[in-house]
C-alpha cells in the first residue's frame, strides 16, 4: 500500500517534461477552474448566506439559480464604463488586470492531484512546481496588492485613495503573519515545493496501539495547529473577506478602492476577489489539509490516493474551506480598523514567533535520549507553570457605591432625580388596556401570517 | 527548474532561457529609463517596479530561484509599496520641475555618476580578477535554498545578525522619533470623557453653529445669543471674529 502511494507522488524531477500541448491544457484548465469557481462561488455564497438568513437566495435564473452569476456578469459587461476625469487613465486601466493576473497565477503551483496518465503521458496534475513554489504563492499575493493600491490611487478621488491605502496596509500586515505560519510548514516538511509538502503530509508514522497499527495524522493542520489557525485567519485578512472586509466597508467607505470602477473593470475586481478566495482555500488545503490526499476513512480503500480520484478529495476540501469563508461572513460583524491591526500585529505575530521558537526547540531535541528530552521539555514547562501561578494578581479595587458616587460629584453638577423614584402608572394607559379587546380572538386568519 | 539548473551548470543556454531574456531585458531597460524620465513620481515608482520584476525573473533564470522570489516579495512587494504609500499621501500632482536650482547641477551629477560607476566597476573587476568560479553544481549541491541557508547561518551569521540589528535600530529609532506616547493619567476613557463633559462650567450641548442668527452664513461670523450678544464659542479659535459692516449688509441693488 505504501509503495503505491510513493509511486503516485510527483517529485520535482517530474516537472518540466510535458509536451507543449499538455502544458497548454493544464494552464487552460487552471484558468477555467478559476473562472468557473468564481461563477459558482458567487452563487454558492449567496445561496449559503441566504440559507443562514432564512431566505431563499437567488433561485430564478437557471436550475436552483445557478446561472444567476452569469446573468449578472453579462449585465455588468453591458453597463457604461465610466472613466473619471481626474483618473490616471493607464494605471486606472491596468489596476484590475494586475489583481486578476496575480490571483490566477497563484493557481499554477497548486497541486490538484498525483501523477496521472493524460493521452499516454505520465504527468502530475499540477501546472508546474519549483523548489520555492510557496514563495511564488507569497509573491503573487504581494503583487496583488498593487492592483488595489493603484486602483485606489488612479481613481483620482479621496475615498478610493483612502480605501486603497487602508486595504494595502491591511494586506501587508496580514502577509507577515501568513508568511510566518508557513515557516513552521517549511521546518516540518523540509521543502518549499507544494508537491513536496503534500508528499510530506502523506507518510505518517505508524502508531502501534494495543497490537493494531494506527496511522498517526500526517496533516499539518493537526501537527501544527497554531500555524494552521493563524494561517487561516491571515488568509481571511489577506483576501479582504468578512469579518476583515475593511477595504470595502460599505457603511464607512462607500466601496473602498473600487468606488470609481464600473462595468467590466469592476467585474475584474470582483473576479479577482473570488479567485483569491478559492486560491487561498486551495493553498490552505495544500499546506495544511494534506492536499489531494484522501482523509482517513477513505484511505482504507487502497486506490483512494491514485489516479483521478484525489482531484475529488481536493475539490471537496476546497469547497469545505470556501464554505467556512462564507460561514464567517454570515456570522461575524466587521472589526474596527484599529482592533483589526492590533489583532494582527499584537496577537497573531507574537503567538506565531513563540510557536516557531517552541517548534524549532522541539525539533532540535528530537535526537536526544528520553531523559534529556524530558528535562528539556519539563524544565521550561515547569518554569512557565510557576510563573503563571505566582504572577502577581491585580489588586481588587474597592467598589464605590452609587450613593458615594453621587456624594462625590462636584458642586453645581446636573441635578439627579431621587434614586428611589417611583413612576406612578399612567391612568390613560390603564384605560386603553381596559378598553381593548383580547388581541388574538378577533384577529382573522388572513392577518395571522404577518 | 531542475532542467534549468542542470543547463545553467553545464554553461549552456536553453532556448526558453534565451527567449525569456530577450523579452525581459528590453523591458527592464525601458523600466529603468522610464523611471528616470517619468514626470509623475508614482509613474516613476511603477517603472522601477517593472525593472525589479524583470530582475527577479532573471535571478530565477540564473538558477537562483530563492533570491529571485525574495527580490519580488521584499523589493517589489514591500519596499516599493512603502514608497508608493508615501508618494500617494504626498499627492498625485507632485511632479518634479525640470528647472535647475543649482547652476551646473545636471552636468556635475552626470560626471559624478559616471565616476562612481567607474569606481565600483573597477573595484569589482580588480577584486574578482584572480578568483575562479566554483560553478553552480557546487553551490547548489544540496539545493538552492539549503545552500543559501547554510552560508547565511554559518559563515555569514555575524554579518547577517548585524544587518538585522541595524535595521531594527533604524525602525525603532524612527518610531521613537515619530510616536507620541500619552502618559497613562492623560488617557481619557469613556467615563472620564463623560464626566469632563458634564462638569460644572462646561456646557454639555452642541456648540451653536456660526452664522446662526447672524447677518451672514460665513464661518467667521459668530452666532448671536438670544439676548443679542455674540457667542465666541461658535467660531473656530484660529479665525478672527468678523462682523459684516452695514455697507456690506445693505442690498447691492443688483436684484430686479
Amino acid at each position: 500500500m505504501n509503495a503505491v502511494y510513493l509511486a503516485q507522488d510527483p517529485t520535482l524531477a517530474d516537472f518540466g517534461r510535458d509536451p507543449w500541448w499538455l502544458v497548454l491544457i493544464k494552464i487552460v484548465f487552471a484558468f477555467v477552474f478559476a473562472v468557473l469557481a468564481t461563477l459558482l462561488g458567487v452563487w454558492f455564497e449567496r445561496r449559503v448566506v441566504g440559507y443562514m438568513q432564512v431566505r431563499p437566495g437567488p433561485n430564478q435564473v437557471g436550475p436552483l439559480g445557478l446561472l444567476q452569476t452569469l446573468a449578472d456578469g453579462l449585465k455588468m459587461a453591458f453597463k457604461e464604463d465610466i472613466l473619471p476625469r481626474a483618473a490616471d487613465k493607464v494605471v486606472f486601466f491596468f489596476a484590475p488586470t494586475i489583481s486578476v493576473i496575480c490571483a490566477v497565477t497563484a493557481l499554477s503551483v497548486v497541486p490538484f492531484g498525483p501523477m496521472v496518465s493524460i493521452f499516454g503521458h505520465w504527468t502530475p496534475l499540477q501546472v508546474t512546481d519549483v523548489s520555492v513554489a510557496v514563495l511564488v504563492l507569497l509573491a503573487c499575493s504581494s503583487m496583488g496588492i498593487y492592483g488595489i493600491v493603484l486602483g485606489g490611487w488612479a481613481s483620482g478621488s479621496t475615498y478610493p485613495l483612502l480605501g486603497g491605502l487602508r486595504s494595502s496596509a491591511q494586506m501587508i500586515s496580514y502577509e507577515v503573519a501568513m508568511g510566518l505560519s508557513i515557516v513552521a510548514v517549511f521546518m516540518t516538511a523540509g521543502t518549499m515545493s507544494t508537491s513536496g509538502i503534500v508528499a510530506a503530509q502523506g507518510d505518517a508514522t505508524q502508531l502501534t496501539l494495543f497490537g493494531t497499527e494506527i496511522p498517526a495524522p500526517g496533516w499539518y493542520a493537526i501537527l501544527l495547529l497554531p500555524s494552521f489557525v493563524i494561517f487561516f485567519i491571515a488568509t481571511v485578512g489577506e483576501t479582504n473577506r468578512a469579518p476583515f472586509d475593511l477595504p470595502e466597508a460599505e457603511s464607512e467607505l462607500v466601496a473602498g478602492f473600487m468606488t470609481e470602477y464600473s462595468s467590466l473593470k469592476f467585474a475584474l475586481f470582483m473576479l479577482s476577489e473570488y479567485v483569491a478566495m478559492v486560491t487561498m482555500s486551495a493553498v490552505t488545503t495544500t499546506l495544511f489539509l494534506g492536499g489531494w490526499r484522501a482523509p482517513w476513512p477513505i484511505t482504507l480503500w487502497e486506490g483512494a490516493n491514485s489516479g483521478w480520484w484525489p482531484m475529488l478529495w481536493f475539490f471537496g476540501k476546497v469547497i469545505a474551506l470556501v464554505f467556512v469563508f462564507v460561514w464567517l461572513r454570515g456570522t461575524l460583524p466587521r472589526l474596527r480598523y484599529d482592533q483589526f491591526m492590533r489583532f494582527g500585529w499584537k496577537v497573531l505575530l507574537p503567538i506565531n514567533l513563540v510557536w516557531i521558537l517552541v517548534l524549532s526547540g522541539l525539533r532540535s531535541i528530537e535526537d536526544w535520549d528520553t531523559r534529556g528530552k524530558l528535562i528539556a521539555v519539563g524544565v521550561p514547562a515547569g518554569v512557565l507553570l510557576l510563573v503563571t501561578l505566582l504572577w502577581p494578581s491585580r489588586k481588587p479595587q474597592p467598589r464605590v457605591t452609587v450613593q458615594e458616587q453621587v456624594n462625590n460629584r462636584p458642586h453645581g453638577s446636573f441635578p439627579l432625580p431621587p434614586m428611589d423614584l417611583q413612576i406612578p402608572p399612567s391612568p390613560r394607559t390603564r384605560r386603553v388596556v381596559a378598553e381593548r379587546e383580547p388581541a388574538n380572538v378577533t384577529a382573522g386568519s388572513e392577518s395571522r401570517e404577518v | 527548474m531542475t532542467t534549468q539548473t542542470v543547463l545553467a551548470a553545464a554553461g549552456g543556454v536553453s532556448g526558453g532561457e534565451e527567449v525569456t531574456f530577450w523579452i525581459l531585458a528590453p523591458l527592464a531597460l525601458i523600466g529603468a529609463i522610464g523611471m528616470v524620465a517619468a514626470r509623475n513620481a508614482v509613474h516613476s515608482a511603477l517603472w522601477l517596479v517593472l525593472t525589479m520584476l524583470c530582475l527577479g525573473v532573471f535571478y530565477v533564470l540564473q538558477a537562483g530561484p530563492f533570491i529571485g522570489m525574495v527580490q519580488i516579495i521584499v523589493y517589489t512587494g514591500a519596499i516599493m509599496m512603502l514608497f508608493l504609500f508615501v508618494l500617494m499621501l504626498v499627492g498625485r500632482d507632485a511632479s518634479d520641475s525640470l528647472i535647475e536650482t543649482l547652476r551646473g547641477q545636471r552636468t556635475a551629477a552626470i560626471l559624478l555618476g559616471l565616476g562612481f560607476a567607474g569606481l565600483v566597476g573597477g573595484g569589482l573587476y580588480r577584486a574578482l580578477e584572480g578568483t575562479t568560479a566554483a560553478g553552480l553544481t557546487q553551490a547548489n549541491a544540496e539545493g538552492n535554498v539549503q545552500g543559501i541557508a547554510r552560508l547565511l547561518f554559518t559563515k555569514y551569521v555575524f554579518a547577517f545578525e548585524l544587518t538585522s540589528a541595524l535595521l531594527i535600530t533604524a525602525a525603532v529609532g524612527a518610531m521613537v522619533l515619530a510616536h507620541i506616547e500619552r502618559r497613562k493619567q492623560d488617557k481619557m476613557d469613556q467615563v472620564a470623557t463623560m464626566k469632563a463633559r458634564f462638569r460644572p462650567g462646561n456646557y454639555p450641548g452642541p456648540k451653536p453653529g456660526p452664522g446662526v442668527f447672524a447677518t451672514s452664513s460665513s464661518v467667521a461670523t459668530p452666532a448671536r445669543l438670544p439676548d443679542g450678544r455674540l457667542s465666541e464659542r461658535s467660531t473656530p479659535e484660529i479665525l478672527p471674529v468678523r462682523e459684516l459692516t452695514a455697507q456690506e449688509v445693505s442690498p447691492k441693488g443688483t436684484d430686479k
